[in-house]
């Protein structure tokens, strides 16, 4: 097996939180990312679901160094990215990108299309002219679908799916090994839905690229990843592939999260949908122990007492980890 | 007579850019007790035809046709009069129930308004029933939570104080314009079911308007499938799901994976983007997305025709012909 491209290891993102219940009241720590390790290799997609708040986005976050982690490390190409001075870190961020979730809030409205996926250009590849900077635009355009004679134009002229990608033209343009997609499709109509997705796995065929998907639309993170990541409250609590983890899921927040998908098929039964009771904990005080316990039907006493861990479970080849005293 | 009835309904807006057509000759009718599922894009209209049933449309807007509510058309009852409907025979439930909400109130306010001004309700009778209805929509320790304020409450439990808000005065109708687009699946699950349990105790009409539709196979019976401001089908859940006659529908159907499709090929997606309501469009407005347009498309537009009971289409396709061309698609 080759070397892996990104390895996570333990990450902790806490933040300290004044308690603003008494005066003096010692500080509390919300742990919105607590111990998540994963590896990815090249060119490889790894999909990750869970509710809002669950800690998704921060862990997306952490890997870019956006916000700071308080332990735990994350490695590109072996090289770890946590003591790295601003110079050493701007080289490292030119493998990593980003897509976000809204297009037109992301894209800069008085910058031109010219100027908008230039700019990382600009930035690190100073060398080039006016000239050439203006065709690697031009050709990147076109590789996303995007008609190369609207390069003056500004985004609010654009369709909410033209604005994604215009979004992955300059995440693409200085090709990086790695992609964060945070939630790239939510904001866009089921039609045009489909388009990105597919310019997406295109583009990562193509180029070689490494993918994390975030996003809730399950069916959609099942189609594009080789492996899934389900968290919940900041821990992972199921990991595998993605076609074994959506066809027998193990965990019972995997299971209730994937029988809450609305079903496609006017004749399925609405009675015997397993509907997840109640509502994600607060993550300033999580359920002692296993922090899925409130909600789950498995649930028994010793769940309270320790949190568990993930655990390997092999099945026909497959290794699946599933952090659950009960599977 | 049905509960709601929209008869050739239009509306357009005057805009600087030209009058906008942003729905043309829409007709539907909605029953007690039945749910009727609004799929279309953005810009097709689907929200601003229940604005116009709501009297709510932008300034600018004007809608012509009729809207009759128990026989009684809606476009032309005085303002003073539909007040006294909505919110009270007519409620509506919106997107993000963060907005919907006053921030500065406490939700015993909010809802206890509700009830003094329609029903003329005391305070402690009011107060009353809101936490009777707290307590049917499942918020757990109602009484604690009914003076709390908006942002105490997690965004599932907000849009469950809204559903309380909107069942307040037994509406006979109920608009959802996308209810569960901004929760998450979990959530959104418990909404449905709820919305689903509410019809069957109260034999309530509910519009629900979506592009999710997922979300529509689980509550709605009857489906109406919008494009740029016009019906392109009509029909029970089962037309629309097992035998869709328009190419749209089709699409729209085939744009989401399918559990059995094997991972990693291209999804299938409908080409181009959502008209633009300010371009007139020739003939059919999906022609220029549409695999199956042929001349006739682009001439005129084909009219809403009856293909099966209860069933009907804009499209001058014979259902055959689409099933044909997609086999030879396959092989």
């Amino acid at each position: 097996m080759s070397e892996p491209l990104l390895k996570v290891s333990d990450l902790q993102v806490h933040f300290d939180i004044p308690n603003t219940s008494r005066m003096f009241a010692p500080k509390q720590t919300l742990k919105a990312v607590d111990g998540v390790s994963f590896e990815l290799n090249p060119g490889e997609t790894l999909g990750i679901v869970g509710e809002s708040g669950c800690g998704k986005s921060t862990l997306a976050r952490a890997i870019l160094q956006l916000v700071k982690p308080t332990g735990g490390d994350v490695q590109l190409n072996g090289q770890s990215l946590l003591g790295l001075n601003k110079q050493q870190m701007r080289e490292a961020r030119r493998q990593i990108q980003v897509i976000f979730q809204d297009p037109l809030a992301a894209l800069n409205p008085r910058m031109t299309l010219l100027q908008i996926i230039g700019e990382p250009l600009t930035v690190y590849e100073k060398h080039l002219s006016a000239e050439q900077r203006r065709a690697r635009v031009m050709k990147m355009m076109e590789r996303v679908g995007l008609s190369p004679n609207m390069i003056n134009r500004y985004p609010h002229e654009f369709s909410g799916g033209q604005c994604q990608r215009i979004g992955i033209a300059r995440a693409l343009i200085l090709e990086p090994k790695l992609v964060i997609c945070d939630e790239p499709v939510s904001a866009l109509d089921v039609s045009i839905r489909a388009q990105i997705v597919n310019l997406l796995m295109e583009l990562q065929k193509d180029m070689g690229l490494a993918l994390i998907f975030i996003a809730h639309d399950l069916h959609i993170v099942r189609h594009i990843s080789q492996r899934v990541m389900v968290m919940y409250l900041g821990k992972a609590v199921e990991i595998g592939e993605s076609e074994a983890l959506y066809l027998s899921p193990k965990h019972p927040y995997t299971q209730a999260l994937i029988s809450s998908v609305p079903s496609m098929d006017p004749d399925a039964s609405r009675a015997n949908q397993a509907i997840l009771e109640g509502d994600l904990p607060s993550p300033l005080n999580p359920p002692s122990g296993c922090a899925f316990r409130t909600r789950c039907k498995l649930a028994q006493p010793h769940c309270a007492e320790t949190a568990p861990v993930l655990v390997a479970h092999e099945n026909e080849g497959e290794t699946r980890l599933v952090a659950c005293h009960e599977v | 007579m049905s509960l709601l009835e929209v008869k050739n309904l239009n509306i357009e807006f005057t805009t600087l850019d030209g009058v906008v057509n942003a729905v043309n000759n829409l007709n539907f009718a909605v029953d007690k007790g039945e749910a009727l599922g609004i799929v279309g894009e953005s810009g097709s209209g689907k929200s601003q035809t229940i604005l116009s049933i709501m009297g709510l449309l932008a300034s600018n807007g004007r809608a012509t046709g009729e809207i009759l509510f128990k026989g009684q058309d809606l476009l032309k009852t005085p303002e003073k009069e539909m007040n006294r409907i909505r919110g009270k025979q007519i409620a509506m439930i919106f997107q993000d129930p963060m907005t919907s909400l006053n921030p500065y109130l406490r939700i015993s306010t909010q809802m206890t308004e509700v009830l003094r001004l329609h029903e003329g309700c005391s305070k402690a009778e009011a107060r009353k029933r809101a936490l009777e209805m707290l307590d049917l929509v499942k918020i757990p320790d109602a009484k604690n939570r009914l003076d709390r304020y908006p942002h105490e409450f997690s965004g599932g439990m907000r849009q469950r104080v809204v559903i309380a808000m909107a069942l307040l005065c037994r509406p006979e109708l109920i608009i959802a314009d996308e209810p569960t687009t901004a929760l998450d699946v979990t959530v959104q699950a418990q909404i449905l079911r709820l919305l689903e349990d509410i019809r069957q105790e109260f034999n309530t009409g509910i519009i629900m308007i979506t592009h999710d539709l997922g979300v529509v196979a689980t509550i709605c019976d009857q489906v109406l499938v919008m494009y740029s401001g016009a019906v392109m089908e009509r029909g029970s859940l089962q037309d629309i799901f097992k035998r869709p006659l328009n190419p749209y529908t089709r699409g729209l159907l085939h744009s989401v994976p399918l559990p059995d499709q094997s991972r990693g090929e291209p999804l299938y997606s409908i080409p181009g983007n959502p008209p633009n309501m300010l371009q007139k469009i020739q003939g059919c407005a999906f022609n220029p997305r549409c695999e199956f347009s042929s001349e006739r498309c682009f001439q005129s537009k084909p009219e809403l025709i009856e293909a099966g009971p209860g069933h009907w289409k804009a499209c001058y396709r014979e259902s055959g012909e689409l099933e044909a061309f997609e086999r030879g698609k396959v092989s």
